[in-house]
C-alpha cells in the first residue's frame, strides 16, 4: 500500500499528563493505539504519542467493577480469565471472531472505543453491559453517552464495567467468517432489566431502548420475544453499504435480537 | 531513529523511520522471510513474534520494537524444518509464500495450547490466509504435527 | 509405474516452506530504483496536460515518465502465443486513461518515500469523459473507450471498436429452431457471474537491470517468461534478443501472472536510466490495477422432452473485458467451447456472444478461463430443468452426458465434417461415486434439521481442457552431466502447484531412476527451452509429453553410447536406469556414471549426451469433475454453511496423488469463494470498493469445513502416462452446485453470483408473497 501517512516526530511519554500536553500541542498530534488502521490514513502527524509506556494494558477486577486499560489488546480480552468468567464471557466472545490472533494482538480496546467504530463487535458487547469510559480530563462517562457524543480531544485511560449478576449474549452475522459483521447484537439481562444493543447497522452501536424496556415489562412469552425483536428492528435506524442493505439489516436485527433474548433467558 | 532490538536472540541496532513498520525495517535488514501480503492486517503473511506473541509486522511500528524481542522464522529454522517436513509430506506447501507467517503462528500455538482440539487449531490459525491449498491439507499437517488424532 | 502415480514430496518443498529467500523481491541484491505509478482518479478521461518538472527536480528522483516519453507502439499484456488473439490496445502510458487506476506516469526514485513525494508533485489536468460502467450498456454507448486509430488486431476477432465490442464469437451445430420446436420442455434463464480476483499471496512484481553487455534482464514473478520477453520487446521497441527473463519461485498465479502486468514499467525505467529498478505492487494495485475474471451475463435456453432428453442448448453471453481486451475473445469463446460438448444428446447447440469494453479494471485469465462462467449458467439451467421435470438431476445428467468413445463436433480436435472423439472419460463413474460420497440417496433434496435450519444437497458437472490444441508448445531438454546427474531443462513455470516435481517424476519414470538424480532449474529465457508457459492447464499434458520425448531421446543416445562402450549391438542391450546391461550377461554392464565419465573424456571427440523433445497437441483432452455440495441454510438470516463438498475427478492418470489432491482442494475453495463471498464492486464513479483483503473476502480457514476429493482415473491415450490436466477444472463446479443446494434448501435460485445470505433471505420473502 502506498504509505500516505507520515509521522514527523515520535514521543513516548512516561505520564498521562505529559501525553495530554503533547496531544494538545498541535491539532494533528495523534495518540497511537494498536496502529492497525494507521497506515490506511493519509494524515501527516506532527507528533505521534505512544501510550505503551503508561501501564495501561491491564485488566483488573475488584469487588464492584472490572477495569480494562486502554492499551489492552483484543487478544488479552479474549484470553482474560476475568472477562471469561463474567457476563457469560460476551466480551471475549465478541472479539474472538475478529480476524486472527496476530491481528488481535495488535488492536487495542482504547483505540477501538475512542474511535467509536461502527463495525465494532466489541463496542456492541460492551454497550449491553453497565460500562463507562474513563477519560483523563473528561472523567467517567457512561459508554452510551460517549458513543453518542464523543468527547473533546482527550485520552481514554480505561473502561470500567460494573460487576452485576448479568446474563449476556452476543450474536453477529458475517458472510465469510473472516469478514466484518453485517450486523451484531448483544443482549443482557440483570434481574428484570434488559439491554438490547445493536451495532454495525452499519452505524455505531445503539441501545434499542423501547424494545429493551418492553422486554423488562412484559411476560417473557414467545409472542412477546417476537414483538420485542420487531420493535428493536423498527426503532433503530439502519443503513446500506457493500455488506448489506438497510432492509437486510432490519431482517437480521429481528432474528439476532430474538436469539439473544432466548439465550439470556435460558 | 536508532532502536535496539533483539532479533532472533541477537542484539541489533536498527535505524528506522518513525512511520516505518516492522515488516519494512526487517526486510531492509535482510530478514527476507517476512512477507508483505495485504497491508490491511487481514492475511497473516507478515506474522512475526514480538516478545513471543504472534503479531502483524505490517501493523507494528518499528520504533515500538525498541528494547523488545523479535523472532522471525530465520531464528527458528530447526523447529520450522520439523513442521515443514510434515507439511511437505502432505503436499500442502504449494507456493510457500504464506509459509513463514503461517509457521510462526503454528509455533506460537504450539507453545500456547496444550492438546488443542481441531476447532481450537482452526481458530488459532484463522488469521493466516492461503489461496493455494484450500486449508485442509495444511490442517492435516498441523494435526499430525500437534499430535491431534 | 514406480514413480509416476506416487505421492512424491515436492522437490523444492522444504526451501519454500521454511522461509528461504527464493522469491523475486528476496533476490534484489543491488540498490534498485523504486518504481511507482501515478494512477488515474477518473474512470475515463483524456490527459490535457501533465506537469512533471517539479517532481523531476526533487532530489533522489531518477526519472518521471509520461505518455510523451513512451513508444507509440500498441501492445497487449496478455501472455498468449504470437500472434495473440488479444487486441493491441495498450500503450505503456496513454493520453487516455480508461479506468480508475489506469497508469498516468511512472516515477522512479532512490526509495519509496521519495517516489511517493515526487508523485504528489505531478500536476495533471484531465478532460473528464463520460465512463461506461455498466457492461450491459457498453455496446453503442456514446463514449467510445478506444477511439485511437492505431489499435491493432492480429486477426479477425470480431472487434467493433466504435461500438465498444472487443470480440465476437459464434459456435453452432445443428438446427436450433428445429430442436427447440421439438422440445416440449423449455428452461430459459439469465445468469450473472461476477469479476473475481486472483488473490495470489505474492502480488505482481519485477526487477530489471542491464547486464554487462547492456541487455535488459527482467526478474519477474510470471507464469509466462517467454511471452514476457516478447511483450516487453514489442512494447519498448527493442529486439527480443536484447531481453532476458528470469523466473524465480512464484507465490501463486492463478492466471493473474499470465498477464505481463508490471514488467514494462521497471523495464522502461532501466532503459532510460541505465539503472536497476524494481516494482512491487501493493495489494491495492494487485486487486485494483491488474486483472480479474471476466464478469459475464449468460442467457441459457434449454430444450428437452418430458423424459429428460436434452434436445437443444442455446447460450448467449456478454462478457465484460474492462478497459483493455486481454483474453477477451478467448475467454468468451472457451465459455462455449468447453461447456457445449457436455450434453452430447443435444440435437442442436449454439453459443454466441460479445466481449465489451467498459471503464473498469481490465479482465484477464483466471483459473477456469470462461468455463467457470459458462458452467455456472449451463449447470444451473440443467438443475432447473431437472426440477421442472421432477427428475433427479443426477439422472438427467446420466441420460445426456458425453461418454468415452463418443464424438462431438465442438470438442477440440474437431474438423469440418469430422467431429472430435472423446478418448478418455469416466464422468458417469464420477457422478456415481460422488453420489455415494455425499450421501445423495439419503440427503437429496433436503432435510429440516431445526426450526430455523435446513440442510440440502446440490450438484454440477464440468469439463475443461489440457493445453491449447494446435497452439501450445513445450520443449524439454535433459542433459546427462559428467557426474551422472541429469539436468532437466524445462520452460514451464512452477508456481507452487508442483509442476517441477511431476515433470521430474515423468523423467525419472522414463529414465528408470530415482528423483534424486535430477536437477531442475528455474526459468531463464537465455537458457531454458521454449515453452508457452504454465496456463490453460497445459503443464502436465503439454510439457509432460515433451519430457517423455526428451527422456526417450536421451535414453536412445545413452544406449548407443553404451553399445560402443560394451561392443554389443543395441538389440542386445537393456536400459535399467542406473546401468545399461547386456541381455543374458548379468555381469556385463556400464553404469550411468561410467557413461557420463566416458563422454566427458575423449578430448572432445564424443558427443555430449542431451535428449530433446517438443510437444504440441492437436487436441486438448478434457478432464471432468462431478461436484456435490451439502449446505445448511439458516432460514432467518440466510446464512449458508457449506457442510461438505465432494469432487470426483477424472484427470486421467494421477501423476502425484498428494499434489493433485491439494491442487483440487485449493481450486475448489477458490470456486467456493466465488460462489459465496468474493465480489469486485465499484461505486457510482467507477472506483473499485474492494481493493483490499478487508473488503474483498477470499475464504478463510473457518469458512471451509469438509472437502472430499476422489479420483476416477481414465486413461488418456495422448497424455503422458495417460494423464490429462487438473489445474483449472477444479474451480468450476462449486458455484452451480452450491446454488443448487441452496435452492433445494430454500426454493430460491440465486442466478447472480455470489450467493449471499441477503439474496437468499430476500428470495424467500419474495416467493412467500
Amino acid at each position: 500500500m502506498i504509505k500516505l501517512f507520515q509521522i514527523k516526530n515520535y514521543a513516548i511519554p512516561n505520564t498521562i499528563e505529559e501525553a495530554y500536553q503533547l496531544l494538545n500541542e498541535k491539532r494533528a498530534n495523534t495518540l497511537l493505539g494498536g496502529c492497525g488502521f494507521l497506515k490506511m490514513g493519509k494524515k501527516t502527524i506532527p507528533t505521534a504519542i505512544d501510550l505503551s509506556h503508561l501501564g495501561l494494558d491491564k485488566i483488573k477486577e475488584d469487588e464492584n467493577a472490572i477495569e480494562i486499560g486502554a492499551m489492552t489488546s483484543f487478544r488479552a480480552v479474549e484470553v482474560s480469565s476475568i472477562l471469561n468468567d463474567h457476563f457469560d464471557g460476551i466480551l471475549p466472545r465478541a472479539v474472538k471472531e475478529i480476524l486472527g490472533v496476530q491481528f488481535r494482538n495488535v488492536v487495542t480496546v482504547g483505540a477501538t472505543v475512542y474511535s467509536r467504530y461502527g463495525f465494532s463487535d466489541f463496542i456492541t458487547a460492551l454497550l449491553a453491559l453497565d460500562a463507562y469510559v474513563i477519560l483523563y480530563k473528561g472523567g467517567k462517562i457512561p459508554l452510551a453517552a460517549f458513543l453518542a457524543q464523543g468527547c473533546q480531544k482527550d485520552i481514554l485511560i480505561k473502561i470500567v464495567i460494573l460487576k452485576k449478576n448479568t446474563r449476556a449474549a452476543f450474536h453477529a452475522m458475517r458472510n465469510s467468517q473472516g469478514d466484518y459483521a453485517i450486523l451484531n447484537v448483544a443482549v443482557s439481562k440483570e434481574n428484570n432489566e434488559f439491554k438490547i444493543a445493536v451495532g454495525a447497522r452499519p452505524q455505531r452501536a445503539m441501545i434499542a431502548r423501547e424494545a429493551s424496556k418492553l422486554l423488562g415489562e412484559g411476560q417473557l412469552s414467545e409472542a412477546m420475544i417476537e414483538e420485542v425483536s420487531i420493535l428493536a428492528a423498527k426503532e433503530l435506524t439502519f443503513g446500506s453499504n457493500m455488506r448489506g442493505t438497510k432492509e437486510y439489516r432490519q431482517i437480521l436485527c429481528k432474528a439476532l435480537v430474538k436469539r439473544g433474548i432466548k439465550e439470556v433467558l435460558s | 531513529m536508532k532502536i535496539n532490538v533483539t532479533v532472533n536472540d541477537e542484539q541489533l541496532e536498527m535505524e528506522v523511520g518513525y512511520d516505518e513498520f516492522l515488516v519494512e525495517a526487517l526486510r531492509r535488514y535482510g530478514f527476507n522471510s517476512v512477507k508483505r501480503g495485504c497491508d490491511t492486517g487481514c492475511c497473516g503473511l507478515c506474522t512475526i513474534w514480538i516478545n513471543d506473541q504472534p503479531t502483524l509486522s505490517c501493523s507494528s511500528l518499528a520504533v515500538r520494537a525498541n528494547n523488545q524481542k523479535i523472532t522471525t522464522i530465520e531464528g527458528l529454522q530447526e523447529e520450522a524444518t520439523d513442521f515443514a517436513k510434515v507439511l511437505v509430506k502432505e503436499g500442502a506447501e504449494q507456493c510457500g509464500f504464506c509459509s513463514p507467517g503461517f509457521i510462526m503462528t503454528i509455533l506460537a500455538m504450539k507453545r500456547e495450547l496444550k492438546n488443542p482440539t481441531e476447532e481450537e487449531i482452526i481458530h488459532y490459525l484463522t488469521g493466516n490466509l492461503c489461496r493455494c491449498t484450500g486449508y485442509l491439507g495444511q490442517l492435516r499437517a498441523v494435526k499430525k504435527y500437534m499430535g491431534v488424532v | 509405474m514406480k514413480i509416476v502415480n506416487q505421492s512424491i514430496t515436492k522437490i523444492d518443498g522444504m526451501d519454500i516452506a521454511t522461509g528461504k529467500p527464493v522469491y523475486t523481491d528476496d533476490l534484489v541484491n543491488v540498490k534498485a530504483l523504486v518504481v511507482k505509478i501515478l494512477r488515474s482518479p477518473h474512470a475515463f478521461a483524456k490527459i490535457k496536460s501533465i506537469d512533471v518538472e517539479k517532481a523531476k527536480k526533487r532530489s533522489g528522483v531518477a526519472c518521471v515518465l509520461t505518455h510523451q516519453d513512451v513508444p507509440n507502439q500498441r501492445f497487449t499484456m496478455a501472455g498468449q502465443s504470437y500472434p495473440e488473439p488479444s487486441p493491441y490496445d495498450r500503450l505503456v502510458l496513454d493520453e487516455y486513461v480508461r479506468y480508475v487506476g489506469d497508469e498516468v506516469a511512472i516515477i522512479a526514485a532512490v526509495d519509496e518515500r521519495t517516489a511517493i513525494e515526487a508523485m504528489k508533485m505531478i500536476k495533471v489536468e484531465y478532460e473528464i469523459l463520460e465512463p461506461v460502467l455498466n457492461f450491459e450498456e457498453a455496446i453503442g454507448h456514446p463514449s467510445v473507450i478506444h477511439p485511437e486509430e492505431n489499435l491493432e488486431v492480429n486477426f479477425d476477432i470480431g472487434m467493433k471498436r466504435e461500438k465498444n465490442i472487443a470480440a465476437t464469437v459464434l459456435i453452432e451445430n445443428g438446427d436450433m429452431e428445429e430442436a427447440l420446436k421439438n422440445s416440449p420442455v423449455i428452461v430459459e434463464e439469465t445468469y450473472y457471474t461476477q469479476a473475481q480476483a486472483h488473490g495470489m499471496m505474492e502480488t505482481q512484481r519485477a526487477f530489471t537491470y542491464l547486464d554487462v553487455s547492456g541487455r535488459l534482464t527482467i526478474v519477474t514473478s510470471t507464469q509466462i517468461p517467454f511471452h514476457v520477453r516478447r511483450i516487453v520487446a514489442n512494447a519498448l521497441e527493442i529486439p527480443k534478443s536484447k531481453v532476458r527473463v528470469i523466473k524465480p519461485k512464484i507465490g501463486g498465479g492463478f492466471g493473474g501472472k499470465q498477464n505481463a502486468s508490471v514488467e514494462v514499467f521497471p523495464a522502461i525505467v532501466t532503459l532510460k536510466t541505465g539503472k536497476p529498478a524494481k516494482i512491487i505492487y501493493d495489494r491495492k494495485e494487485n486487486l485494483g490495477c491488474t486483472s480479474s475474471r471476466h464478469a459475464m451475463k449468460i442467457k441459457v435456453k434449454l430444450g428437452a422432452d418430458h423424459e429428460g432428453n436434452i434436445k437443444a442448448v442455446d447460450m448467449e453471453a456478454l462478457s465484460d473485458t474492462g478497459a483493455y481486451g486481454e483474453h477477451a475473445s478467448t475467454v468468451l469463446g472457451v465459455a462455449g467451447y468447453k461447456t457445449l460438448p457436455l450434453y452430447n444428446t443435444a440435437k442442436a447447440v449454439r453459443y454466441s456472444g460479445e466481449a465489451v469494453y467498459t471503464n473498469k479494471m481490465p479482465a484477464g485469465a483466471l483459473r477456469g478461463y470462461g468455463v467457470t462462467q459458462g458452467i455456472f449458467a449451463l449447470e444451473s439451467a440443467i438443475n432447473q430443468l431437472a426440477d421442472q421435470l421432477n427428475m433427479d438431476p443426477a439422472e438427467v445428467r446420466e441420460k445426456n452426458l458425453i461418454k468415452q468413445g463418443e464424438t462431438n463436433p465442438i470438442l477440440s480436435g474437431s474438423k469440418a465434417g469430422e467431429p472430435g472423439k472423446l478418448d478418455s472419460c469416466t464422468l458417469d463413474r464420477c457422478i456415481e461415486k460422488g453420489k455415494e460420497l455425499i450421501g445423495w440417496k439419503e440427503k437429496y433434496p433436503s432435510q429440516r434439521v431445526s426450526d430455523t435450519k435446513v440442510r440440502a444437497v446440490g450438484m454440477a458437472i464440468t469439463m475443461q481442457g489440457s493445453g491449447i490444441a494446435g497452439i501450445d508448445t513445450a520443449a524439454v531438454t535433459i542433459k546427462l552431466n559428467d557426474d551422472g546427474l541429469y539436468s532437466l531443462l524445462i520452460g514451464a513455470t512452477e508456481m507452487g502447484m508442483g509442476s517441477d516435481t511431476i515433470l521430474t517424476q515423468m523423467a525419472a519414470e522414463t529414465l528408470e531412476i530415482g528423483m534424486d538424480k535430477f536437477i531442475v532449474h528455474g526459468i531463464d529465457t537465455d537458457l531454458s527451452p521454449y515453452d508457452t508457459g504454465s496456463y490453460a492447464s497445459s503443464t502436465t499434458y503439454v510439457t509432460g509429453n515433451a519430457v517423455i520425448k526428451a527422456a526417450e531421446d536421451l535414453k536412445g543416445k545413452m544406449m548407443r553410447q553404451a553399445s560402443g562402450m560394451l561392443g554389443v549391438p543395441l538389440k542386445g542391450l537393456r536400459f535399467k536406469g542406473d546401468t545399461i546391461g547386456v541381455i543374458n550377461h548379468p555381469d556385463k554392464q556400464v553404469s550411468l556414471n561410467e557413461i557420463a565419465a566416458d563422454v566427458g573424456a575423449g578430448e572432445g571427440k564424443q558427443e555430449q549426451l542431451m535428449g530433446s523433445g517438443t510437444f504440441g497437441g492437436d487436441k486438448s483432452p478434457p478432464p471432468f469433475i462431478a461436484g456435490f455440495a451439502e449446505v445448511e441454510v439458516d432460514l432467518e438470516t440466510g446464512k449458508i454453511v457449506l457442510i461438505d463438498y465432494v469432487a470426483v475427478i477424472d484427470c486421467g492418470t494421477v501423476i502425484n496423488p498428494n499434489l493433485a489432491r491439494i491442487q483440487a482442494e485449493g481450486g475448489l475453495v477458490q470456486g467456493i469463494g466465488m460462489a459465496m463471498y468474493e465480489d469486485v464492486l465499484y461505486d457510482k464513479a467507477g472506483r473499485m470498493m474492494t481493493n483490499s483483503f478487508m473488503q474483498y473476502k477470499i475464504p478463510c480457514r473457518k469458512d471451509i469445513n469438509k472437502i472430499t476429493v476422489a479420483f476416477e482415473p481414465s486413461y488418456e491415450p495422448t497424455g503422458p502416462f495417460g494423464a490429462k490436466s487438473i489445474g483449472e477444472v477444479v474451480i468450476n463446479t462449486p458455484p452451480p452446485a452450491i446454488a443448487h443446494a441452496v435452492f433445494n434448501a430454500t426454493g430460491v435460485y440465486v442466478r447472480n453470483l455470489p450467493i449471499t445470505p441477503e439474496k437468499v433471505v430476500k428470495g424467500m420473502m419474495e416467493s412467500s408473497k
